[in-house]
């Protein structure tokens, strides 16, 4: 990036400055504790379709997901981290292969709860950076101050596919259905919640006490971006092996590279781990939605 | 064969048999899902435009194009006659697919000839080339206004606008890829 690029780059990072300072005030201001999980790890969690990059012995982290849950085993019950992860091969408009993510997990409340606190931390971040819950995003207003629209996976694809979710995932159209035909959809004027995934995309989420068809996992989306996945975690390491296991086993077959098992995380986890929900939410989507910026390349300045 | 991972802008690919080039490409991914390539574009024969999401396990044709340099040599009934500027050999090519193309032709002149399959789908001629006005309404001396028009004929019937300051026997030059006036190279 040129010393021009960079003048010209200045007015929309000084919205990612004041984003980032809105929301360790809000998190400080809740009682949580911000924390520095390592950036170079040796075992990132084997999820099916993220891949990490090599890195001296070992991996950047594609989330420090793992770490932050060994701390809430050992106890700790309100943590955040702002920080930066990595995914290899993902570039577009609104993909890098290095990103920050800022991510948070409580103990003792569930998913909806956490989707209520979501709700609270975009809606009062936003107002402290433009003194106004209303903003336009590429010519569509959204007010932040709106109660949220609130779906279900499958009342989704009914909705906006005419297909059942069901049908979507036999025909391996899960995905092409999510990114031509229902996200456009979401987050039209204010927040949607788009929740209770199929248990085969629970990824680290619980299942339904009263539905194990179901995950308890929602994502957050704003003009039709996706910003944030959360979940009530899943605590049981048992499962969580099984898990892990098929996500090995998709990876493999996808020519994906063999991680370490994440032992430390599993031994945490077998001394028990509280209930507790986590969200990871990709600050660089709301500095695009927060400066009007319609590709992520507007806000990340690539040095060479 | 190309894999979803080779997509990209400017990309030509082949679907149910026709050639296609990719005018708009991006990465995206939905929440925990697999890696979609989106991309708009265009048939290479027919113009006509369409979006297509690819997941990264599709594989796309390869469309067997290549791209030719040839002179134009002469005219030859409903055909034209090129040929191929390493290997001398001789391709016609119909009136009708070179269209408005036909009046900007100039002998052993250097074209490029894309070929899908050994059928010319497209011709490029130079970029602009240089005609004399065989016919126009008188010039209005000391206009130098190019906003205002008047038609015109170049030598071979073809008409075009001019400005007004053009007169008969002026030498001027055409933008072959819209066959419009380009500006005025020297005076009568």
């Amino acid at each position: 990036m040129t010393t021009e690029e960079l003048k010209n780059i200045k007015a929309r990072l000084e919205i990612r400055a004041g984003l980032i300072s809105a929301v360790r005030a809000f998190f400080d201001s809740r009682g949580f504790m911000e924390v520095s999980t390592p950036v170079l790890i040796n075992a990132p969690a084997p999820e099916e379709y993220i891949e990490g990059i090599s890195a001296a012995a070992g991996f950047l982290r594609t989330s420090p997901e793992l770490q932050m849950k060994q701390m809430v085993c050992a106890g700790y019950e309100k943590i955040y981290q702002l920080g930066p992860c990595f995914r290899k091969g993902e570039f577009g408009s609104r993909h890098r292969p290095e990103f920050t993510m800022l991510e948070w997990y409580q103990t003792d409340i569930d998913y909806k709860e956490l989707m209520d606190f979501t709700f609270e931390l975009i809606k009062e971040s936003v107002f402290a950076l433009k003194a106004s819950y209303e903003i336009e995003y590429q010519n569509e207003t959204v007010d932040f101050s709106q109660a949220p629209e609130i779906i279900n996976v499958a009342d989704a694809y009914q909705r906006f596919t005419g297909k059942s979710v069901e049908n979507a995932d036999l025909t391996d159209e899960f995905d092409t259905l999510m990114v031509d035909c229902i996200e456009p959809e979401l987050g039209k004027g204010k927040m949607t919640f788009l929740k209770d995934y199929p248990a085969n995309r629970a990824a680290l989420a619980r299942l339904k006490a009263d539905n194990k068809e179901v995950a308890e996992r929602w994502e957050l989306y704003v003009c039709g971006m996706e910003l944030a996945n959360a979940y009530s975690e899943l605590t049981d390491p048992r499962e969580q092996r099984m898990r892990f296991a098929e996500a090995r086993r998709v990876r493999k077959t996808n020519g994906f590279v063999e991680y370490p098992e994440a032992e430390e995380f599993f031994a945490a986890m077998e001394k028990g781990m509280p209930e507790c929900a986590g969200c990871a939410l990709g600050i660089d989507r709301l500095v695009m939605l927060l400066s009007d910026s319609p590709d992520i390349g507007f806000i990340n300045p690539d040095f060479a | 064969m190309f894999s979803a991972s080779d997509l990209r802008k400017g990309l030509k690919i082949q679907i149910d048999g026709d050639p296609w080039v990719i005018t708009d490409f991006d990465f995206c991914k939905p929440g925990k899902g697999t890696a979609l390539y989106r991309c708009k574009m265009k048939n290479m024969i027919t113009g006509n435009t369409m979006d297509k999401t690819y997941r990264s396990v599709d594989k796309i044709e390869k469309p067997d194009l290549e791209e030719r340099e040839m002179y134009y040599s002469y005219p030859d009934g409903e055909f034209f006659v090129f040929s191929d500027a390493e290997t001398y050999e001789e391709m016609r090519i119909s009136k009708e697919f070179l269209g408005k193309k036909i009046y900007f032709l100039i002998e052993d002149s250097l074209c490029q000839v894309l070929l899908f399959n050994g059928l010319a789908i497209d011709v490029s001629l130079p970029t602009f080339i240089e005609k004399e006005i065989a016919e126009t309404e008188p010039g209005a001396r000391g206009d130098t206004a190019t906003n205002v028009t008047k038609p015109a004929k170049i030598d071979n019937g073809y008409e075009i606008q001019v400005p007004i300051f053009i007169n008969t026997g002026d030498i001027v030059k055409i933008d072959t890829r819209t066959g419009d006036y380009a500006e005025r190279v020297s005076k009568a």
